[in-house]
């Protein structure tokens, strides 16, 4: 996979995942054209198309857009399936996740993609390996983050 | 966009805080604003800043604003090596963890060259978590530093093997991805992955694995037949379950492997089409199968053509391609005629510029396979070309000129629809977009000209073709008017003087010479050339018409010859003669001043010159025909000027069965030129017709029964069906192959794209590691590395004495000069016939092969222990079912200072094949065995070679050595996968290797002076012993301990002698051996008196033996 784009049905990004090493300017040209195409589709359209030498597999999920952009070889069903799987985790971790989780908790929303796909390859199919894989990380986040507080607050007391 | 400056104003102004916290919340916002589209390059460094926090919360955010903003050109990259480094080998595995996550989205060369080694020790993590994103983050590295792949690689299979699924699959994943670009490597571990196939639950891995065979099975026919039963398997399971993916590509593969089933799927997708989705993919599929199987999907070309008519442009595509391999010589027309009403009605370039190469490519393919009328196919092309604003007019030209010149029958036809196009090419030129669909103006102009004597009105297509208008062109086609003009006119004078029109003749001249000045002043180079060169030769010809000389003979000799098509690859397969050196210069390029200072103003003269002033008019008739002449020397020198000498691919008309194909009275019924541009409907029509006649025309013959005078073909044809043969072509297809040069090499080398990124990845895995492919390690800057290349020179030096040393000396002095020390006969426990065998015995590195017999007789006897360096250990059996016998020679031999080398000889005993053979060493503090790169400590280093019964090879590995004053042993693990009849089983033997000190010597010839300095300098310890009992003459003695602890005798007096030896490190040692009545007593001084004490210990031990 090459890539992956969040985009709302307004157009507006939410999440990019490059996997490919490119720079600024064409990514924002690529994601513009991209998401021009695809909200210019039809519902009814199928869920794959071809752009410049790339299959682009979308699919829509509410009102936000799931966008990859694989090889000629690839198979896109298998695509689908990773985005479908993206949002079950999505929705798994933050229960019945809409946009305003992604937007408020973009950097979680990264963060279990990158546990769920890594370097463009599916890297755990297993749902609830990757979830357990965030919590745990969560937890070790949280506690840095308790003993870091505490931490302050013990200099504070002795600032006193 | 005021509020984002003013967010960024703050977030530089947090970035500038000490407190991280605070900077990572800022780093936080800029991946969000990133996202949004603005730039935010310029914190790069901060990114690092907060990368390199210690706490994971910081860290997490510092890696993903690494990832999501650093891409190859970011220079501050090169900083995070580093700091990439300590977090892949922190101990928490989120940290590890994420800072592999982030490197996945900007490894670059640098990086992946750096940090390939790290990441293969992570390989064999004990985590999971971190051991699957390893591997999977080796892909990456892979593509990046396609170097790091062999040294990995034998890892990666491991990793196939692994407990954990989660890591199975990325190993799978990434060999998968790996052998689509070159599947030839990984054949061999097909067994593997059909094992994995037929046990594995996980969908995706499956997919996964199915694709691999993909890749795989066009190259091992056998692993289709092989596949046909699980797939099979797998497609009704899939079906079931519903998992999409796993059908299609399953689909796919069952058919490139030719399995039979394929109908049933074929059935199975159609039956899918209902869902859109998977309409694409139905097509998709269609077109493999269609590489395969063609005929099985013709059937389905309804279907098809319905989704021509479909919404999305995407499938229309597809369908498309699948059209492209659908056609027939019946179904031809019909398809094309329904492409061009799609043409009429598709709105976007993009999808009317693809239909139309479409029609090209499908009309075109081989050859012209499937075209029957090329009548039709010219009008087809002409319609084609009243298309708006397409970008394609060169390939239209292209097809025109073509088609023109390999179908002879077909150029009246072509010349006149030709002049019909060049009469309307106002109508083309004028059209706002004239960018592409001029070019076929350029065909028309130059069929016309070529073919000038078909046309039915010269003179009125001349007149076209010099029309003001046509200096509106692009150059390149003005310069192919001129040309053209030119020809004509040369037809026409011609044609006029035949007929004895001396006026008309001279008023087409006239026009000549009153048109022609307009292209003289044209802005581009070529036509102006052209145009005057041709103005100052019609200019003559007019002369000499006034004078009453017939010159149309000599003007159409100008264009003389026939053009044949020159196969593109023709140019390339033109031998170089010998002798012919193309990369030599001709002359000595001209110095920079010289060529600047004269050439131009040359240039310039000459041109002024002529332009204005006449040729020479006398010398006229002689160079007329002098140009002549070298025109015909030009092509009969010119290897594509094959005309004159027919070549063996030209198959013009001497192919009976085609001409002999009854063509024109069809073509007698209707009016062959069609006024004004045809429609190629009408063809439609007419071939329908004409085919028809041609069924009732045959069936009235069938029922005479009576075989008429039809040859060829045609006999064989009175099928009751109307087969694809049986339509006769239209016209007399004159198909000329395309020309080679006569001796063209018949290669058909496929260039591989040099740019192609993943040819890098197309490595012969099968070869053992070359040194100079080891990954570099990251070394600390000690001495020791800076001197290892000088101290290479002595040894090569030493090497090379070696030899000659050997002819004159005897065998045991031969055996002193020898670096090889050590050797260990390892016992194994035997098949059960099989004896016990123990013995040890020594051979030098050099002799090798002489020695080999020896060894079965010392064997025989069990010749006890020679060596004090020489170990012997009852090797405890592990393997219960059958222990493969096999014996282990190991030899030491020294070469640098502080390394050893070993080699091991590895012989196999027993009856089965030994394969799959890993070394694996306990390394010791003072000594470790060098091993591949990335290689953990823990992990065996293979064997590079299999060994089949009775084989013996040798492996040599390199050991580093700390310190030399100590005997070493090392302990280690020989596990092997022995394989006979009944199976494979793994095995395990163990073994001890023992390093002694005197293989730390190395013999070194000392002078007595120098021998006596070193004594007197006294700063060597003094250490000694004596051994009693011992019977052996002096000399043998001696002969001893120079074979065994590699010393040299420096003098000899009586039974007395002194020796010197130097180890690798460079301690001086020296002896003073003395023989009494029953004893031997060694007197030792060392520079090391650990070293020495102990080697006397050694050299007790083997004068004990004696």
């Amino acid at each position: 996979m090459q890539f992956m784009l969040l985009f709302s049905r307004q157009g507006k990004l939410r999440l990019q995942k490059w996997y490919v090493p490119l720079s600024d300017k064409e990514k924002k040209k690529i994601t513009r054209e991209l998401v021009q195409t695809v909200l210019a589709r039809k519902p009814k359209m199928c869920s794959f198309l071809e752009w410049r030498d790339l299959k682009i597999v979308y699919k829509r999920y509410a009102s936000l857009y799931f966008c990859c952009a694989i090889e000629d070889q690839d198979n896109e069903l298998i695509t689908l399936e990773i985005i479908h799987r993206y949002v079950e985790l999505l929705d798994k971790y933050f229960g019945s996740v809409c946009e305003l989780d992604i937007i408020f908790n973009f950097e979680k929303a990264y963060f279990i993609l990158d546990e769920f796909l890594l370097g463009g390859e599916v890297q755990e199919t297993s749902k609830k390996n990757v979830l357990k894989a965030i919590e745990q990380a969560d937890l070790l986040q949280e506690k840095t983050e308790t003993m870091y507080h505490s931490k302050i607050f013990i200099g504070f007391k002795k600032a006193y | 966009a005021k509020y984002i400056s003013q967010c960024i104003d703050e977030i530089k102004q947090e970035l500038k805080q000490d407190n991280i916290a605070v900077k990572a919340n800022a780093v936080c916002k800029l991946t969000y604003l990133q996202m949004l589209g603005y730039d935010i390059s310029w914190a790069a460094f901060n990114i690092i800043e907060v990368m390199s926090a210690s706490k994971f919360t910081f860290k997490r955010i510092g890696y993903l604003a690494a990832s999501q903003s650093f891409h190859e050109g970011t220079d501050v990259i090169m900083l995070t090596t580093n700091q990439i480094r300590k977090d892949l080998s922190s101990p928490s595995q989120y940290d590890t963890g994420v800072a592999l996550t982030g490197l996945s989205c900007f490894v670059t060369p640098d990086l992946a060259r750096d940090l390939a080694n790290d990441i293969m020790t992570l390989m064999s993590h004990t985590k999971p978590y971190i051991r699957k994103k390893a591997v999977l983050i080796m892909y990456k590295v892979f593509l990046k530093y396609p170097e790091s792949l062999r040294p990995a690689f034998p890892r990666l299979k491991e990793k196939l093997e692994d407990p954990d699924p989660g890591v199975q699959s990325a190993a799978v994943n990434v060999i998968c991805e790996l052998a689509r670009r070159n599947p030839k490597n990984y054949l061999s571990l097909a067994p593997l992955f059909f094992k994995l196939m037929t046990s594995s639950t996980n969908n995706w891995v499956l997919i996964k694995i199915i694709k691999l065979f993909g890749a795989l099975t066009p190259l091992e026919p056998r692993l289709g037949k092989k596949l046909i039963e699980p797939l099979t398997n797998l497609i009704h399971s899939v079906v079931l379950t519903t998992v999409l993916p796993g059908l299609s590509v399953a689909v796919l593969i069952s058919l490139s492997s030719g399995m039979p089933n394929h109908s049933a799927s074929i059935q199975v997708l159609t039956w899918l089409w209902r869902l859109s989705a998977v309409k694409y993919l139905g097509l998709l599929a269609m077109s493999k199968i269609l590489k395969t199987h063609p005929k099985s999907v013709q059937s389905h070309k309804d279907l098809i053509l319905q989704c021509l008519d479909d919404k999305d442009e995407s499938i229309r595509l597809r369908a498309l391609d699948l059209l492209y391999g659908m056609v027939s010589k019946k179904n031809l027309m019909e398809i094309v005629k329904k492409l061009m009403t799609h043409v009429d009605k598709a709105e976007g370039t993009t999808y009317r510029d693809e239909l139309l190469t479409k029609i090209i490519d499908i009309c075109s393919q081989s050859n012209y396979q499937y075209i029957t009328n090329f009548e039709w196919y010219i009008s087809i092309l002409v319609e084609l070309t009243r298309l708006e604003g397409t970008r394609h007019g060169h390939l239209i030209a292209a097809q025109m000129l073509d088609v023109a010149i390999r179908v002879k029958a077909i150029r009246k036809f072509a010349v006149s629809q030709m002049s019909a196009l060049l009469d309307s090419a106002h109508l083309l030129a004028s059209s706002t977009q004239r960018n592409g669909i001029c070019e076929v103006l350029y065909a028309a102009a130059w069929i016309c000209g070529e073919f000038s004597e078909h046309l039915q009105e010269p003179h009125h297509t001349l007149e076209a073709m010099l029309r003001p208008k046509v200096t509106t062109l692009p150059g390149h086609i003005q310069a192919v008017y001129v040309q053209n003009v030119v020809k004509l006119y040369a037809n026409i004078l011609q044609q006029k003087e035949q007929a004895g029109e001396a006026e008309g003749a001279q008023a087409v001249t006239q026009l000549m010479v009153d048109r022609l000045p307009q292209f003289v002043q044209s802005a581009d180079l070529e036509v102006q050339e052209r145009a005057s060169c041709i103005l100052q030769l019609v200019k003559h010809i007019q002369k000499l018409q006034a004078k009453d000389v017939p010159v149309a003979e000599e003007v159409s000799a100008l264009f003389a010859g026939e053009l044949n098509p020159v196969a593109p690859k023709a140019q390339k397969k033109v031998p170089v003669p010998e002798g012919l050196d193309l990369d030599a210069w001709i002359n000595e390029p001209l110095s920079d001043s010289e060529s600047e200072d004269e050439r131009p103003r040359a240039v310039f003269h000459e041109e002024e010159q002529r332009r204005p002033k006449h040729r020479p008019s006398e010398a006229d008739e002689e160079e007329l025909a002098r140009r002549r002449e070298a025109r015909k020397q030009e092509q009969a020198n010119n290897p594509f000027y094959i005309k004159s000498s027919p070549s063996p691919q030209k198959r013009y008309q001497d192919t009976p069965g085609v001409e002999h194909i009854p063509v024109v009275q069809i073509d007698l019924s209707v009016p062959l030129k069609v006024p004004g541009l045809p429609m190629s409907d009408q063809y439609v029509r007419l071939e329908e017709e004409r085919r028809h006649r041609q069924k009732l025309e045959k069936d009235k013959r069938r029922k005479k029964r009576k075989e008429k005078e039809k040859k060829g073909k045609r006999r064989h044809s009175s099928l009751p069906t109307e087969s694809d043969e049986d339509i006769a072509p239209a016209q007399q297809v004159d198909i000329v192959t395309e020309e080679m040069p006569e001796n063209a090499l018949p290669s058909d080398e496929d260039d591989k794209d040099p740019n192609d990124p993943y040819r890098a990845l197309d490595i012969d895995l099968d070869k053992p590691l070359a040194d100079s492919e080891k990954l570099p390690v990251q070394k600390h800057r000690n001495a020791e590395t800076s001197k290892s290349p000088e101290k290479d020179v002595p040894v090569v030096e030493k090497k090379s004495k070696k030899p000659k040393k050997k002819e004159k000396k005897h065998k045991e002095k031969e055996r002193d000069k020898e670096k090889k020390r050590e050797k260990e006969k390892k016992k194994s426990p035997k098949h059960k016939k099989k004896k016990h065998k123990k013995e040890k015995e020594e051979r030098t590195k050099g002799k090798k092969k002489s020695k080999k017999q020896p060894l079965g007789s010392e064997e025989a006897a069990g010749e006890p222990v020679q060596n004090g360096a020489a170990e012997e250990e009852p090797l405890p059996v592990r393997g219960t079912s059958a222990p493969p016998p096999r014996t282990c020679d190991i030899r030491g031999s020294l070469q640098e200072d502080s390394q050893v080398t070993v080699a091991i000889v590895l012989e196999n005993r027993s009856s089965s094949i030994l394969k799959g053979m890993e070394l694996s060493v306990l390394d010791s503090l003072n000594a470790r065995m060098a091993r591949p790169q990335g290689s953990s400590v823990h992990d065996g280093v293979p064997v590079p070679f299999q060994l089949p019964p009775g084989v013996s090879n040798e492996a040599q590995y390199v050991f580093t050595i700390q310190s030399i004053v100590m005997a070493q042993k090392l302990k280690g693990t020989l596990s092997f996968i022995a394989k006979n009849d009944e199976g494979a089983t793994h095995e395990k033997l163990d073994f001890r290797l023992h390093f002694s000190c005197s293989s730390y010597l190395t013999t070194t010839p000392c002078y007595s002076d120098a021998f006596a300095k070193l004594l007197e300098s006294g700063d060597l310890s003094m250490s000694s012993v004596k051994v009693d009992g011992i019977r052996m003459s002096f000399q043998n003695l001696l002969a001893k301990i120079c074979f065994h602890h590699h010393f040299s005798v420096v003098e000899r007096v009586d039974s007395c002698a002194s020796m010197y030896s130097r180890s690798i490190q460079g301690h001086h040692i020296c002896l003073l051996v003395k023989k009494g009545e029953n004893s031997v007593s060694v007197d030792g001084k060392c520079s090391d008196s650990t070293l020495l004490s102990n080697l006397l210990e050694e050299m007790k031990a083997t004068l004990a033996k004696c």
